[in-house]
């Protein structure tokens, strides 16, 4: 089922809700590119007039920082935001991953 | 002392000791901490997560349909738009709640495609069909009451984005439950056909309406690790009983009828007693042979592979565009 | 229980041929956004990604908005009591005055995409210049439909661009659509004594005027979309005065059916 063609990827939505406040996460969506991103945020997450302004980031381009101290042994440190597989590169060689 | 001293345990402790993870990973649960997507969390915890968030996601998508089938036939253009402004938010909600399962490691296209394949569960009350335009009150005053009830508790579940994405959801759904009881209010005060279609469509969805609570679970030990973990607040029947103490006396100021002649307030209990419940249509429905199981997910699958080229032409006119910034032949 | 008591209203409202312009110019655009949502809430629940869903249903609930100012205008204009409501579902297809391309079935998505861009082009240029009409209520009313316009615009030329210049299939798709759906702009220059009139009094935009920035609009963006310009072709129907095509009577049996059916309701 591996056909990066067809998927939209996941982009991350922020909204400031009024001026004089700070941009907040508020969720995420699919979109194909950032234009359709930024309209899919305003349709899904400013329905009720809940901002002024928009940032949409691809998901893959956030950079995490960790919650634990020291996760050296299972994740590399300053991973990707979530524990999305399609964020880690396996070979294809690589079966069953 | 001794739990907080088990957070502090170093990676290594993780590998060595699995039985000290979860005892940490609950410790944090039991003092209300919220998980968030990095955190460490049992497999168990994360799969039961995923499959509870996937079936309200799936829930709401299909939920779009037996309402949807009234937008174009809404009876006055203010009930027409109000419809499909609710029907709009549904499928916000499902974008909510997938958006919630995606920080767990799935894909938003994978769950769909579970969906698609019948693998995986919506609930049951979306099988049913929606006949007259008094099942939209219904639907908004019973079946979003309902879910109501269910997602207040959840907004306090452990899970980080599944509680806020319950606290969003939440805060629109007020606004569902009141246009379906005004339907339902209208109708009530209305001709004699409009109280008679109000009635009839109270009789067919009251006992699928509580069946959505699913079955008593208080023996479950699925349900114990749930509540454990607080993925899940209230038991089934707990629910299912405030659901009624609630509405019964709703229906009453309606002048409908609830179709339960052994319904009845216990002044000793305060809570409404009830009949029994016909717990092998709730198990039909799930099999898959309630009233409109396969049209429903014809429906879901027709809308997925119709629109199938325009997906793909999207995505190929962003990497065309991309080439073309780059300066690479595509 | 006083049902006995009412008397049940007449079914069918007609627009009598004492109307004024200003009421038929109004009916022609409330009649334009309460079809066209018609058509647009036909989608809902149904779109390739649940995302589509969401807009496509916000572009319907802009223009059930829009009718809804319209047809109440409307109904100040005519004098006669009714309300929005008795003109969106008791006037039978001779008295509704829609833009032929609203009432067009919404076929695939791009053809959809191909319908919603047309008409959006038109209406930015139209609501544009009403926003300067003499009269108070159309100004407000283009003046805040412009608003609405220019995302609605936005949303359909980026996706005439993407299934225009995407796949093959997606390509062939939206220029059949477009070659099937171009006669329907004709309609648009079409000018009546309803148009002159309003024209003279400084209420309506010459729609002469709209013709060229309509033209080069859809021109740069056909360009940008890879598609080709359909030739012009001349429309022998006419939505404005009540002459639909044919799907247009089943689409208001539709619309129409819980009013019908049982008349003198609230609901």
């Amino acid at each position: 089922m591996n056909q990066p063609q067809r998927d939209w990827p996941l982009w991350e939505v922020f909204v400031r809700a009024r001026s004089g406040l700070e941009h907040k996460h508020v969720g995420s969506l699919h979109a194909a590119d950032a234009a359709m991103a930024i309209d899919h945020a305003r349709d899904v997450y400013t329905r009720r007039q809940e901002g002024v302004s928009l940032w949409v980031v691809r998901s893959a381009d956030i950079v995490a920082s960790d919650p634990g101290e020291a996760d050296a042994l299972f994740e590399p440190a300053r991973d990707k935001v979530y524990r999305h597989p399609t964020f880690y590169t396996i070979p294809e060689e690589v079966k069953n991953l | 002392m001794y739990t907080q001293g088990l957070d502090q345990l170093g990676p290594e402790h993780l590998l060595k000791d699995p039985a000290a993870a979860d005892a940490a990973f609950q410790a944090r649960v039991d003092r209300e901490d919220k998980i968030e997507p990095k955190d460490w969390m049992p497999e168990p915890y994360r799969q039961t997560l995923i499959r509870q968030i996937a079936q309200h996601a799936h829930s709401e998508i299909v939920g779009m349909l037996p309402e949807g089938n009234w937008i174009t036939r809404a009876p006055s253009l203010r009930r027409k738009a109000v419809l499909i402004a609710k029907v709009q938010d549904e499928g916000g909600h499902g974008m909510y709640l997938y958006s919630a399962a995606e920080t767990l490691g799935v894909e938003r296209a994978a769950l769909i495609d579970q969906l698609l394949a019948g693998r995986a569960k919506y609930s049951s009350i979306f099988n049913y069909p929606t006949p007259s335009w008094a099942d939209i009150g219904a639907i908004g005053w019973l079946v979003d009451g309902a879910a109501i009830m269910n997602q207040i508790p959840l907004c306090r579940c452990s899970y980080g984005p599944y509680a806020r994405a319950m606290v969003r959801i939440c805060k629109e759904e007020s606004f569902h439950q009141r246009q379906g009881y005004e339907i339902m209010l209208t109708l009530a005060r209305g001709t004699p056909a409009q109280r008679q279609m109000a009635q009839d469509s109270l009789n067919r969805w009251w006992w699928p309406v509580l069946m959505m609570f699913g079955p008593s679970d208080v023996a479950s030990k699925h349900t114990a690790q749930s509540m454990r973990w607080k993925i899940k607040r209230v038991t089934n029947d707990e629910l299912r009983q405030k659901f009624i103490d609630i509405t019964a006396p709703q229906a009453e100021y309606l002048g409908l009828t609830i179709p339960d002649p052994e319904l009845k307030f216990d002044p000793q209990t305060q809570h409404y007693r009830h009949g029994p419940i016909d717990w092998s249509e709730f198990e039909r429905v799930l099999a898959g042979h309630g009233p409109l199981n396969r049209e429903r997910m014809a429906a879901r699958r027709a809308a997925h592979e119709a629109g199938a080229w325009v997906r793909d032409a999207a995505a190929t006119h962003a990497a065309k565009q991309a080439a073309r910034q780059t300066g690479v032949a595509a | 229980m006083s049902a006995a008591a009412q008397p049940v209203p007449p079914a069918t409202i007609t627009i009598g041929r004492d109307a004024t312009p200003l009421l038929r110019y109004v009916l022609r655009l409330g009649d334009t956004s309460l079809i066209l949502g018609q058509r647009l809430g036909e989608w809902v629940g149904h779109a390739p990604a649940i995302e589509e869903d969401m807009a496509l249903a916000n572009l319907a609930l802009d223009c059930v908005g829009q009718a809804r100012l319209l047809l109440s205008y409307a109904t100040e204009i005519d004098g006669r009591g009714f309300t929005e409501d008795d003109l969106a579902f008791r006037r039978d297809e001779g008295d509704i005055f829609n833009l032929l391309l609203a009432e067009q079935a919404n076929g695939d998505f791009g053809r959809t995409i191909v319908r919603q861009f047309l008409l959006d082009s038109y209406f930015i240029e139209l609501f544009g210049g009403l926003a300067h009409s003499k009269d108070a209520r159309l100004a407000a009313i283009g003046a805040k439909s412009e608003k609405e316009l220019r995302y609605h615009l936005r949303y359909s030329e980026n996706w005439l661009t993407r299934l225009g210049d995407g796949t093959d299939e997606s390509h062939a798709r939206v220029q059949k659509s477009l070659d099937e759906l171009w006669r329907f702009t004709a309609e648009f220059w079409v000018k009546d004594e309803v148009d002159t009139a309003l024209v003279a009094q400084g209420i309506a935009p010459d729609a002469t005027a709209l013709e060229a920035p309509f033209r080069r609009r859809v021109a740069q963006c056909l360009s940008t979309a890879t598609l080709r310009q359909p030739a012009d072709a001349p429309i022998a129907l006419s939505g404005r005065t009540g002459r639909h095509t044919e799907p247009f009577g089943r689409l208001l049996a539709e619309m129409q059916f819980m009013q019908r059916a049982y008349p003198g309701a609230q609901w």
